[in-house]
Order: structure tokens, then sequence, then C-alpha cells
């Protein structure tokens, strides 16, 4: 169910970020996986649909984000964990995200992260706020735990004021109870 | 014996059984009454258009509003009015206005006193043929809408011996914008939703703005990616000030009875508590000292204690501390999570969002946590504020997927109504009275 919810998120986030960047979407796994990058400004194929004689030169150019670059963290590590409904400990099957995030923060040393705490809608505001920094300092206490110096984490909560997913039900609600770790500096250009 | 009194009046707002006064429906729609608990009709009053031109009609309308939207009273429609002739030098014709069956009338008239404008106006109990009071008003002409609703003001306090709310200003978070993106300004408009202003440019997520119960002065948080800060901002100078800078998120102020100190939650390494600061001395001092989230402070009319917000319990509960963080003790035990409390001015309830059956409510509570009384229910309903006179609540309204908008309810639940503001907006708060 949480690799369902993360694929999904991770999907929406390339495709954001792909469009940005005005290239074609290509879906990468959520997995945290380096890879050892071919990327390359070479053109587009121009037209693939058309028969060709010499499949080779079909073969489709992929196109990664540079590791150590903000989109190699959203993408290819995962920049969101889920909690349960008034929860703020940090799930089982949060932990192997949670690993990688603070493998690549170790990696990047120049990273400086805000970890974001939201809540879902199905309480009140203040109480949120606080909810959700209590998500935040989950997740700070974790990479932190992990070996990521505290100084490079800065924590806020934006209670039920920032929803990833606008619609209403249980599925929506627990999209939207999650640690968000979010670049602030440090990140190499994409 | 007058056939409407202050007893009376104050019997309906109570919710007590109550001796009805049966009075035929008149043309003019009733507001709507969600829930009919007291038995109660409001008081037929008739207010024709006050002579001096089209201010004297505009006042006239502007007042039959406010009394109308406060459930107590029900304006009859001026198309049944047959006594045409009313002016201050005659007496009204009281069979007249008997056979409309108006208990109330009240009729004034508008006019120029040197470069301002002058009102006087005259309250009578129709089946007593007789006058009960009557007042001068005198304001600057662009201040029409506010004599208006000290005129309501007046009739309210008059017949139900209760202070009025009506010449008040609501505070608010004015929302546009899709979920999920949306910008939330600070807004202010007049409590009937007259001349909205928005106070913030949107760059910053407004939230939670209370009002001085004192002063024209608002204390709200402000919400921006790198953390929050709370804000005093004096409505008559535009004057704002920050409380200053705290390590971790501060959030949830307000401001106690005589507007001397903020008490508000600072959160340190995830755990919120609640703290006091001294507005003169800018002194902090720390309230709670507990690993559970505690927020939402709000202080008893003396000042002498705090009601908040904490799940010590495992879950979210009301608890009343002493203004100084002493003997904290839980009030709330009736089954659901309860957030939001919130101390009435008179001091009678507490007011509270509760959260059970998979709904939210709006509910009141005595201070030691007697006499629970549920007012509202719907997929969200949230952060009640009291009008200053203790008798009505605003609040935010949200649909499952849809924008909030404000409401209000009178302290007996039987008038639920959304408040004449036309957009999307949040976290309502009222002012005290205008002077």
């Amino acid at each position: 169910m949480v690799t369902t919810v993360n694929a999904r998120s991770a999907l929406r986030l390339t495709l954001i970020a792909a469009g940005a960047l005005s290239l074609a979407a290509c879906g990468h796994g959520p997995k945290p996986s380096y890879p050892t990058s071919q990327a390359t400004q070479a053109p587009h194929s121009a037209e693939p649909s058309r028969p060709q004689a010499m499949p080779n030169r079909t073969e489709p150019v992929t196109q990664n984000a540079l590791p150590g670059s903000e989109r190699d963290f959203t993408v290819n590590v995962g920049d969101r964990v889920y909690f349960d409904y008034d929860m703020f400990t940090v799930r089982g099957d949060a932990t192997p995200l949670l690993d990688a995030q603070s493998d690549w923060l170790k990696r990047y040393p120049a990273v400086q992260v805000r970890i974001e705490g939201n809540a879902d809608e199905r309480g009140t505001e203040e109480y949120n706020l606080a909810l959700g920094a209590r998500r935040a300092n989950a997740v700070r206490e974790y990479l932190v735990a992990h070996g990521v110096a505290a100084t490079r984490i800065t924590t806020v909560s934006f209670g039920k004021e920032k929803p990833i997913d606008t619609g209403a039900g249980e599925q929506a609600e627990a999209h939207n109870r999650n640690g968000h770790t979010a670049i602030v500096s440090g990140a190499r250009m994409q | 014996m007058t056939q409407f009194s202050k007893r009376t009046l104050l019997t309906a707002m109570a919710a007590l059984p109550a001796a009805a006064l049966f009075v035929p429906r008149a043309a003019w729609a009733d507001i709507e009454v969600n829930v009919n608990r007291a038995d109660v009709q409001p008081l037929p009053i008739a207010i024709p258009a006050f002579g001096g031109g089209q201010v004297g009609v505009d006042i006239v309308g502007v007042i039959a509003s406010d009394l109308q939207r406060s459930g107590l009273f029900r304006p009859l429609d001026p198309a049944s009015f047959t006594d045409r002739d009313l002016n201050a030098a005659v007496q009204p014709n009281y069979p007249a206005w008997q056979k409309i069956n108006a208990q109330a009338l009240l009729y004034g008239q508008a006019s120029a006193a040197g470069s301002g404008l002058q009102v006087d106006i005259r309250i009578c109990d129709v089946f007593a043929e007789k006058e009960l009071k009557g007042q001068r008003f005198t304001a600057s002409p662009e201040n029409w809408r506010r004599v208006a609703h000290k005129i309501a003001d007046f009739v309210y306090e008059l017949l139900t011996g209760e202070k009025g709310y009506f010449d008040t200003r609501i505070a608010f978070v004015a929302e546009t914008g899709a979920r999920g993106s949306k910008t939330k300004r600070l807004g202010i408009m007049d409590q009937d939703g007259a001349n909205p202003q928005y106070l913030t440019d949107g760059s910053a997520t407004i939230m939670t703005p209370r009002f001085s119960s004192t002063s024209q002065q608002l204390t709200y948080m402000e919400l921006r990616p790198e953390g929050s800060k709370i804000y005093l901002l004096d409505l008559d100078t535009t004057r704002r000030e920050s409380l200053g800078e705290f390590k971790g998120m501060v959030f949830s102020p307000r401001f106690s009875p005589d507007g001397s100190k903020v008490a508000f939650s600072v959160e340190r390494g995830g755990n919120s508590d609640i703290f006091m600061m001294d507005l003169r001395s800018r002194a902090t001092t720390r309230l709670t000292v507990d690993p559970a989230i505690d927020t939402s402070p709000s202080f008893s009319p003396n000042g002498a204690q705090i009601v908040f917000n904490s799940d010590r319990s495992g879950s979210p509960q009301i608890y009343i501390m002493g203004a100084d963080g002493s003997s904290p003790r839980r009030i709330s035990f009736a089954q659901g999570r309860y957030t939001a409390p919130v101390w009435s001015p008179t001091g009678e309830f507490i007011a509270f969002t509760k959260q059970t059956g998979g709904e939210f409510h709006i509910g009141v509570m005595k201070p030691d946590g007697s006499d629970e009384r549920i007012l509202t229910s719907s997929y969200l309903d949230e952060g009640p504020a009291w009008a200053p006179n203790g008798r009505v609540l605003v609040f935010t309204r949200q649909g499952a997927g849809g924008g909030s908008k404000l409401w209000s309810v009178d302290v007996t639940g039987r008038t639920l109504q959304p408040l004449p503001y036309p957009g999307a907006g949040s976290d309502p708060a009222w002012s005290p009275l205008l002077n």
C-alpha cells in the first residue's frame, strides 16, 4: 500500500519535473538506485514510429537526473514518507526510504534540507500544526540517528495547509499525512 | 403587561421551554432555522422606512437585516404597513400595527445636522400602545451603516436586556485559489459582510486572526516555508509588529482579556507547549511542560484561568489551568476528540470543536465540563469564535473536497446560517463593539 503511494507520488513528481524541463516523461521507479548515468544531450530520435531496418538506431535514449541534483533526490530516492492517522512514529515501511535519504544526504554533504510535516484535514488547524511538527521532527530524528548532521536539517509544520492530494476520503487523507524532505540548498543544478 | 418582555426574549436565547408567542408567518422569508429546539418564535417587529430620503430607507434595510439574522426578531414585510403618516409629531396609529401583529414598532427620521447625519428613533410596544424609548444618533454621513448597526444594537439591548453585537467587525482568513495551492490573506469586514478589506498581500499564509476584547487590535499567525511568526496588528494605525523570533514554530496566539498579554504555542523538537508573553515587558513565561501537544489557549474573562487543548491523555481533549500554568485538569470526558476551545466573553460557556462519528461539530459546555450541547454537525466544522455578547458563534465550515465558508450559530443552536460573505473564508474572529 505504501509502496503504491510512494510510487504514485514519485511518478507525479517525475511528470512535474519532466514537464518543467520539456523532457519526455520517462517513468523512473522510486527505488533508491543511483544510475551510472548515460545522461546525454542527444536530440530526440526523430520519428520513432516509422518502421526501420536498423533497430539499434531507434533504441530509446535514457535521460536521467544528474546525481546529486534535487531531481535525483526526489525521483531516485523519494522525498516523502507517510504516517498513520494522528500518529507521528516513523512507520516500518518508511524506513527504507529514510535510509536512502540519509545515504544520499551523506553522499552530498553540501545539501541542506527542510523537513515539512503535513496532516490530513480530519483535524483542526492548530492541533494539526502541532501534529505536523511532531512528524517533521520524527523524520529529522531518524535522519540524524542515521548520520546526517543535525545542523543540515530544519523543520516546519504546514498542518493541513498543503495537501498534496486535494480529494476527500481515506486515500487522500493517507497521502496528506506525510513528512516531506525539501532540499533548501547545496544540490547540483539539474 | 407588555406582550413582549426582556424575559421572553431571554428565555428564547437560553433555549428553555417558553411560552411561545404565536404569530402568523409573514411574507418576508424567515432566516433558515435548522435546529428548532426552543419552541419560541422570533419577535415580529415593524420597521417602516425612516424619513429623510434614501439614507432613511438604507438604514432601515441594514437594521432589519441585523435583527433578522439574530434569529430573535422577525421584521415584517413593509408592504403590509398601513400607517403611512408616522412621524415624530404624532402618536403611531397603534391599531393599524396591531392588525398586522407587529409587537414592536421602530420608526425614525434621518436628517442633516451641520455636515453630519442625525437619526432620531423611537421604539414602541404596539399592544401596550406606548413608546418605550427614543434616542438620537449622530455621525458623519459616510458612517450611515454604523449608525444603522448602532440602532440595531440599541433595539436588541432594549428588548433582550443584553448588549448587542451588530456594530462590530469580523476578521477572517480570505481564501482564493484551488485546494492545495490556496492563497490565504487576512481579511476584515463588518459583521454583516459589508466593506470587506484585505490586509495582507497573500505572499504568506495567514492563519488564526484573533481580536483583542478591548481594542481594535489583532494577533495572527503567518506561515511561510521558513517557519511561522505571530504578529500584532493595530487596525486603527495599521502598525504591525512581530512577537519576536523563536526557535521552532509559534502558533495559536490569543490575547488576554485586558489585552496586555498573548498566550500562544511554541514548538521545540516536535513538542508544542503553551507560553505567555507580557506585551509591555516582552517577558515570556512557559505555562505547560509536557511531552504532549498543548495548544489553543484561551483565557477566562477575568484572566485567571486558561482553557487549552492537549492530547496528554492519548487523544485531544480540553483542559483548564491557572493562567500561571498551575493545576491543569481535564474537563471533556464524553466520547470524541475535542479541540480549539474558546472561553465565552461572559464566562458562561466554553465553545469547542468536537470530532465524533466521522463528523465535526461546534459545541458548548460549562467551564466545569457539564451541560455539553452540540450546536452543529457537518463534514468539517471548526474554530468557533464568540460574538462580544457571548450569544453567537462564528466558525469555519468546509464540505468534503470543497472550499471553506464562514458560518454562524447562536448558542442555542436554533439559528444556523452562513455569514453574508460571498467568498471562501476561514478562521473568523469577532471584534469588540466599536465606540
